[in-house]
């Protein structure tokens, strides 16, 4: 197996953060995007040998949920939100010039392996539509315009920062590795809030 | 008189909020240290007197629920915290988590102690790295200063892009390493939730709430809100408005109110359509701008106050649009368990498709209203009662428009006007 001991030992502390060693499959697949970019088939081997399960349980799980990737996606996958309000708001829009921007249909990455792309669902940022995600960071009221310019940064290898979010936009694999539990130390980069979540309080300060 | 009552929210625009510095410059980790000095049935007994219900969207009393759990029984409690926010439209426990991730921690720990459990587990949606970031750290440095650790243990579990997860019960099959997929009560989880032990589930904002109303008091907590839906709660304004955002308020306030207050409708435009409470909320229109936003206002008028999601859209938009789209993330998100769902939000998807492109008949609406009857209720969980709710309402308060389609043999909406550069740089 390609898993090293440092990897390895990195997975069992993982599986002992829970009472019943089932509960750690879905940190663990997340971290094996950490390792290939997406969830391999000796990933799942490893997986289930780990948690004494068949491989075909691990392939289950791993299904079930969009997240986990069955080939590889960009360096940095961009997903934008398509759920009604955002859709309306501009995020139809959005999608169709990013996908002509790109030569990339739905689930697609470019030939330089930098930029993938998906529609994705309500992303609990609604009052920042239209959203653009990367790597599941937030990048508010995008336009046309601002999603293309994010893509082309990122495939002139210089991202622009996420909008709420770390100083810098980290790579697919190394979000993959947060989503696992791991401490990257860039929890205290970034802002509190953006201004709409301040709205309300602003203007209870002002006496309304 | 002021309208607006940031409790959940007050502290947001400090710069280093969500560090535990800042929290305990306000206060931070004092009521967990009162908590734990009472007996876990006072707390119970506090949180009953205070009136506070669940904000995830049932609205069920926070207290009663934990009082459900068999005390003495010598098996293991759990409290898991659902935090996979992912009703279209809800955005509340994100900022609240980016903004302060300590309120939730330290409502955890009273939670945990009260219904006698050992291990909380916070089930976060897998979408936002920088959230589990602050909760992570939030965590480890709760642990550092000896809050966690002593007889309560918080673990981050962070979920992988599946709407049904905040669905309680598929939310335990995940946590347990499953896939999502509700189960059939009874058993309820307060008898056989996780591992088949008693487990509390409960909304970020119902246990975010707990810190300040152990601080402050049950008779503190009912002196805000209506008569029966108690304290402040955060509603999220979204959509065609001139300031979207976060707007902290006792129980009760109304959307006019909230638009007076905000800025109103975006320029030029006026209300069209609007979710109290999510898109799985039944639809209101500009009949309903004084509806009062608490539980039993909404109910009344003939939806539910749900997340308090308040998605508006003004005369611009398409509403078959917008609720085939929704219906589309319902087929999407639909786990397949149950046949009505998993079979009907497909055929609701194929007749809205048809009705949008300007293919449809008049005889699909009747169709489309005799599916909705025959999901309604029908499965394990609500999803497909959910996907029902914007057809049916869109049908009672919008037939003209859906008839409109079908006489045009078209939609007769430019969706550009709709969003929110209109053209400007398409």
């Amino acid at each position: 197996m390609a898993y090293n001991d440092e990897q390895l030992a990195v997975m069992e502390s993982i599986i002992a953060r829970y009472p019943r060693k089932r509960s750690a499959i879905m940190p663990l697949l997340h971290y094996s995007q950490s390792i290939a970019g997406y969830v391999t088939n000796e990933a799942i081997e490893i997986i289930a040998q780990l948690l004494e399960l068949e491989t075909a349980e691990v392939t289950a799980v791993s299904t079930f949920y969009t997240q986990y990737k069955r080939q590889a996606v960009g360096e940095y996958h961009v997903g934008v939100c398509t759920n009604t309000l955002c859709a309306v708001m501009g995020g139809d829009a959005i999608f169709a010039g990013l996908k002509e921007h790109l030569g990339v249909e739905n689930d697609g990455v470019t030939a330089d392996g930098k930029v993938s792309l998906e529609h994705i669902e309500c992303n609990a940022a609604c009052d920042y539509a239209p959203v653009v995600m990367a790597n599941w960071e937030f990048y508010d009221n995008q336009t046309v315009q601002s999603a293309k310019d994010l893509v082309d940064s990122m495939r002139a290898g210089n991202p622009k920062p996420p909008t709420r979010g770390p100083n810098k936009l980290v790579t697919w694999k190394e979000a993959s590795a947060v989503l696992a539990g791991l401490n990257d130390g860039l929890a205290n980069e970034g802002v509190q809030a953006g201004e709409p979540s301040l709205l309300g309080l602003k203007l209870s300060k002002e006496g309304k | 008189m002021t309208k607006l009552a940031p409790v959940l929210s007050a502290h947001w625009d400090e710069k280093d909020s969500f560090t535990i510095e800042a929290y305990k410059r306000h206060g931070g980790y004092t009521a967990s240290a009162k908590a734990l000095a009472m007996d876990p049935d006072a707390v119970i007994q506090l949180i009953k007197d205070s009136g506070l219900r669940g904000r995830g969207g049932a609205g069920f009393p926070t207290g009663m629920k934990w009082g459900f759990i068999p005390q003495g029984d010598n098996k293991d409690h759990y409290l898991v915290v659902n935090a996979d926010e992912s009703e279209p439209g809800t955005c509340k426990d994100m900022p609240l988590l980016m903004a302060n991730p300590h309120v939730l921690v330290e409502g955890c720990i009273i939670a945990a102690h009260a219904i006698r459990a050992k291990q909380a587990f916070i089930y976060i949606r897998g979408e936002v790295t920088h959230i589990v970031r602050r909760l992570n750290q939030a965590i480890a440095d709760a642990y550092a200063a000896g809050h966690l650790g002593n007889g309560i243990d918080l673990v981050l579990h962070v979920g992988a892009g599946a709407y049904i997860c905040g669905e309680e019960t598929a939310l335990l099959d995940s946590l347990e390493g499953f896939r999502g997929q509700p189960r059939l009560r009874p058993p309820f989880p307060a008898i056989a939730g996780l591992y088949a032990r008693p487990t509390v589930v409960n909304n970020v904002e119902s246990i975010a709430s707990v810190p300040a109303i152990i601080s402050n008091g049950a008779e503190w907590y009912q002196s805000m809100g209506t008569e029966k839906s108690k304290g402040t709660t955060l509603y999220s304004l979204s959509g065609h408005v001139a300031n979207p955002g976060q707007f902290e308020a006792p129980l009760g306030i109304t959307l006019r109110e909230i638009l007076e207050l905000s800025g109103g409708i975006r320029k030029g435009h006026k209300l069209k359509f609007w979710t109290p409470g999510g898109s799985s909320t039944p639809l209101f229109t500009d009949a309903h701008l004084d509806v009062p936003l608490d539980y039993e206002g909404v109910a009344g008028a003939g939806s539910m106050l749900g997340t308090k999601a308040l998605q508006i859209f003004d005369e611009t938009t398409c509403v078959i649009r917008a609720v085939l789209r929704w219906t589309e993330f319902y087929k999407h998100e639909s786990c397949g368990k149950c046949t009505p769902c998993r079979e009907g939000t497909w055929w609701l998807v194929q007749i809205l498709r048809d009705l949008e492109n300007g293919k449809g008949t008049e005889a699909d609406l009747a169709k489309l209203l005799d599916l909705c009857d025959n999901i309604m209720g029908r499965s394990f969980c609500a999803l497909g009662d959910g996907a029902t709710s914007p057809i049916t309402s869109s049908i009672k308060y919008f037939r003209d428009e859906y008839i409109a389609h079908v006489t045009n043999g078209a939609c007769p909406f430019d969706p550009i006007a709709s969003t929110l550069f209109e053209g400007a740089d398409a």
